[in-house]
């Protein structure tokens, strides 16, 4: 490229900076900028890196057109409540400079936070660990509802679709049971104090069983009260059961997670705070009579019982069963006589049986076949030999008629007896 | 009549009692105790479904911040 004579010319007539000089100068304009000194920016992170080392984090804020370089420095970044990510929305302050080595101007980040839903979100999960660690969302610690509550708490908007849910379904349901209304704005930055503060008024009434805090359906931002650790808290801290009842059925909110029972709207609410006035009085109905029948079939039938046992025989002919007696006592009587019969008998014959034997036996009779006993009158013992007495001795001889009493003269041995 | 039951408690109790009078195990003394029982029990049950009066009420803060509890308008118009 052919150089033009006027570049030439200007540069012997103008100053020649340096490229320091010019960032440098670069750098004092954007630093002396008051907007540049302290900038909020909005923007989505990306090519985030995070320096080991040094501890320092890079990355690129960007909306749809445009993209700045940002840095945040250790001592800025260590006490960020979250780790930042590519594709995070976030809100950055810093201020503006010049890095003049590169001659990038970057925002230098102070400080920084998630934006819109996202912030929400992490606010959201945070508060959920931290209650959880606590131990506020234990099983636990959950206590069971009422079945028949005769007074209901109800802390919401008294202006809501919520409210004329509740309403309409609890009365449907049971229409004579009593209701307190504690109004509370359910949105908006007072909202956690009052429905706290509501809690705690609905528990100085000694007589409610039940309390239903809720509020129809909205945005994340809108139902953010029900996310709040100040109505975390007082939940946890209510002496009377809690259901909560927050938005539609996929909204789950910090105070479902503290709640005795959570109902995913509060028409749901409506149904399982109170059983149907209508059903409980069918099965009343139906158990008295029951109870009524079942007391009536007992009687009935101790009575059919009785009057089968006034049929019984005993009862009706008791003389039968003297007759019978009777006859059995005959039949006892005949067979005593007959037996003894025949035992006497027996007894007899048996006596006869015994006398001719002894018959046989008596010496007496002997006597009468001409044999007769002597007996040695001084030792009284029968003389068996000749021996058992001695001359002069007196002896008995006893005849089948009477005795002889003799003198012994002589002995007269036999031969042959030896 | 007052009672201590819980409404869910009395019903199990007249339950209890009606199954023995229908199962008839029993001696007629017991019989006739437990149907007094539980006739009794269906008239604290009855009492307790009925004994609210059905009021919507709301509380409401006066400027010193005094809660007070009137009836609830708004009530009877939402119902609608």
């Amino acid at each position: 490229m052919k150089k033009s004579p006027l570049f030439l010319e200007e540069t012997n007539l103008k100053p020649v900076f340096t490229v320091s000089e010019v960032n440098y100068f670069i750098k004092n304009l954007i630093d002396s900028n008051q907007i540049l000194r302290q900038v909020y920016i909005r923007g989505e992170i990306s090519n985030f890196k995070y320096h080991d080392i040094s501890g320092h984090m890079y990355f690129t804020l960007k909306d749809e057109k445009s993209q700045i370089r940002c840095v945040m420095f250790k001592n800025c970044n260590r006490l960020l409540p979250f780790v930042p990510e590519n594709g995070m929305n976030v809100i950055a302050f810093g201020f503006i400079s010049v890095f003049t080595r590169d001659g990038q101007y970057q925002l230098y980040i102070e400080d920084l936070q998630p934006d819109g839903i996202g912030a929400l979100y992490i606010a959201f999960e945070k508060l959920k660990a931290h209650l959880e660690k606590e131990g506020l969302f234990a099983p636990e610690r959950k206590r069971m509802l009422p079945f028949l509550p005769k007074r209901i708490g109800l802390i919401t908007s008294p202006t809501g679709a919520a409210i004329r849910d509740l309403l309409t379904v609890i009365k449907r349901r049971f229409p004579n049971v009593n209701i307190v209304i504690a109004p509370v704005l359910v949105q908006g930055k007072d909202a956690a104090d009052e429905i706290s503060s509501a809690i705690s008024e609905l528990n100085s009434f000694e007589d409610i069983d039940v309390i239903i805090v809720g509020r129809g359906g909205g945005s994340i931002e809108e139902l953010w009260a029900f996310n709040e650790e100040k109505v975390a808290r007082a939940i946890a801290n209510s002496r009377i059961p809690v259901i909560s009842a927050v938005g539609h059925e996929t909204d789950y909110t910090i105070a479902d997670f503290v709640a005795d029972k959570r109902a995913p709207t509060p028409s749901a609410a409506g149904e399982m705070v109170i059983p149907e006035k209508r059903i409980l009085k069918n099965e009343l109905k139906h158990l008295s009579l029951r109870l009524v029948n079942g007391f009536y079939n007992f009687i009935g039938e101790k009575r059919q019982k009785l009057e089968y046992l006034k049929m019984s025989p005993v009862f009706k002919r008791p003389q039968t069963y003297i007759v019978n007696c009777r006859l059995v006592i005959e039949e006892l009587l005949g067979r005593l006589n007959k037996d003894t019969n025949y035992y006497i008998t027996k007894q007899k014959s048996i006596l006869s049986n015994s006398i001719s034997r002894l018959e046989a036996l008596n010496p007496l009779s002997t006597l009468k076949r001409g044999y007769s006993i002597c007996i040695n009158n001084c030792t009284n013992k029968v003389v068996k030999q000749i021996a058992d007495v001695n001359k002069g001795d007196c002896i008995r001889v006893l005849l089948s008629d009477g005795n002889l009493l003799c003198k012994v003269d002589e002995w007269e041995k036999r031969g042959n007896a030896s | 009549m007052t009672c201590n039951y819980k409404y869910e408690e009395a019903l199990s109790r007249l339950e209890y009692i009606t199954e023995q009078l229908e199962k008839g195990d029993l001696t007629l003394d017991e019989a006739l105790t437990f149907f007094e029982e539980g006739i009794k029990l269906v008239k604290i049950c009855s009492k307790m479904l009925d004994e609210a009066e059905g009021k919507i009420e709301i509380l409401t803060k006066d400027l010193e911040g005094n809660i007070t509890i009137k009836d609830f308008n708004g009530g009877s118009e939402l119902l609608e």
